[in-house]
């Protein structure tokens, strides 16, 4: 090896960058070459200058804190602070107003309870004024139960009560909670008892309290599927008796 | 991973490296003052594209952001800088060669060094500080900016060349062989 094959690969020596193979040629080189040894001398004498602590230069305080305040704003931003609490407020006051609402019309609108019940009062009045009681006469079950079959899709438990003061005079169809229903009429005295009877949706319920509506009573029960309502100008009492009877005589 | 996480996880594997960016980019930049610009801004980059970030060499990844967002910087802020693009076929190795007349090169202190770097011209500049301040390799160096590692390695014995003579260990004694 000769210094111009030498010469460029002091540095690359000085950089841990040349193979094994020619460091040992130029180790022998450097060996009995003064001026190339001094390449070589300068070269690791550069390098120690070069690597001297006063030439690092570190990132100021100010520098470090600015970056961190950046990108801690950046990942938990104002703005978003902000739309996530508009949001939130909007929620809020959006559930308060359907709540309020909701109350509003529940309130102010009769429950379905209350509709059934007043249409079924209607009805018993209608029927009465009308003259239209009955649509088919019969103080025989056995009459009354077969003439609703075809008239409505389900067979009404027909009982005749005249035993225990109820007598059964006839049975009618009506048209109550936008359905098609069976009404049986009884009568104590003067006093006409309508029992509307349509299928069940709910599961059986014991006869409920009497509810007084305008001046007539109401009385609900649910029993084999069947539903029932009781609707008569009867005293509370009187029309309990009756509900208990129907509920307990056999068919 | 959320932001938040994110956040943390560049915290603990990224910015640990603050020191060598802003290190790097006051080198590149000559002045604090445009130094933290451009490390403030690479390091917000290199936040940015964390997502990319596969986990090789957290310290040379960002570095090669403060490069590239230093050049950017550059380009905007002092474009004559740039304009005199380097004739990499100037810096033939016959340049380098035994064409100088060596003297001893004594240690010299960190001031004169200093003035030394500061000379170079930014591309030069750029070798020494990966080189010697940060100790990559030549390979290392290529990939970090962008260069064949061809011209890593005559950029690097040229601005030794400049170093050598700047600081008395060199001195040009034209063609005497």
């Amino acid at each position: 090896m000769n210094c111009q094959q030498a010469r460029p690969l002091i540095d690359f020596y000085a950089d841990g960058e040349l193979d094994a193979a020619r460091i040992l040629e130029l180790e022998k080189h450097i060996h009995d070459c003064p001026a190339c040894a001094l390449a070589w001398r300068n070269a690791q004498t550069l390098k120690k200058s070069l690597k001297q602590e006063a030439l690092f230069f570190t990132a100021p305080p100010e520098l470090r804190r600015a970056i961190k305040t950046e990108l801690h704003s950046q990942v938990k931003p104002r703005a978003n602070f902000w739309n996530w609490n508009w949001l939130n407020a909007v929620t809020t006051s959006f559930a308060s107003v359907c709540l309020a609402l909701l109350l509003i019309v529940t309130l102010a609108r009769p429950s379905a309870q209350q509709q059934l019940t007043q249409e079924i009062v209607s009805s018993h009045v209608r029927s009465l004024m009308a003259n239209h009681v009955m649509d088919v006469i019969s103080t025989d079950q056995h009459t009354v139960k077969p003439w609703f079959n075809g008239k409505v899709d389900f067979s009404p438990p027909v009982k005749d009560l005249a035993a225990q003061g109820f007598p059964l005079i006839g049975g009618r169809l009506d048209y109550i909670g936008g359905r098609g229903v069976s009404a049986l009429v009884f009568q104590r005295r003067k006093h006409v008892i309508n029992l509307y009877i349509w299928p069940a949706k709910e599961k059986d319920s014991k006869p409920a309290s009497a509810i007084p509506i305008q001046g007539y009573n109401l009385i609900h029960w649910s029993q084999a599927e069947m539903e029932f309502w009781a609707v008569s100008d009867l005293n509370e009492e009187e029309l309990v008796e009756f509900v208990q009877d129907y509920t307990t005589s056999p068919l | 991973m959320d932001e938040r996480e994110r956040l943390k996880a560049f915290e603990q594997t990224v910015l640990p490296y603050l020191d060598a960016a802003y290190n790097l980019a006051r080198w590149l930049a000559g002045n604090d003052h445009d130094a933290q610009d451009v490390a403030q801004e690479a390091s917000l980059r290199a936040f940015k594209f964390f997502g990319s970030f596969r986990g090789e060499n957290p310290r040379a990844w960002l570095l090669t952001i403060v490069r590239n967002t230093f050049y950017n910087w550059l380009k905007k802020n002092r474009p004559a800088e740039i304009a005199g693009e380097l004739n990499e076929e100037a810096l033939a190795v016959e340049d380098i060669s035994a064409n100088a007349c060596m003297a001893n090169l004594h240690q010299a202190d960190a001031e004169m060094v200093r003035r030394a770097i500061d000379e170079l011209p930014v591309e030069f500049r750029e070798m020494i500080i990966l080189r010697e301040m940060e100790g990559f390799s030549y390979k290392e160096i290529a990939d970090l900016s962008d260069v064949p590692i061809g011209t890593v390695m005559s950029r690097l014995a040229r601005a030794r060349k400049q170093l050598q003579q700047s600081l008395g260990g060199e001195f040009q004694a034209g063609g005497v062989k």
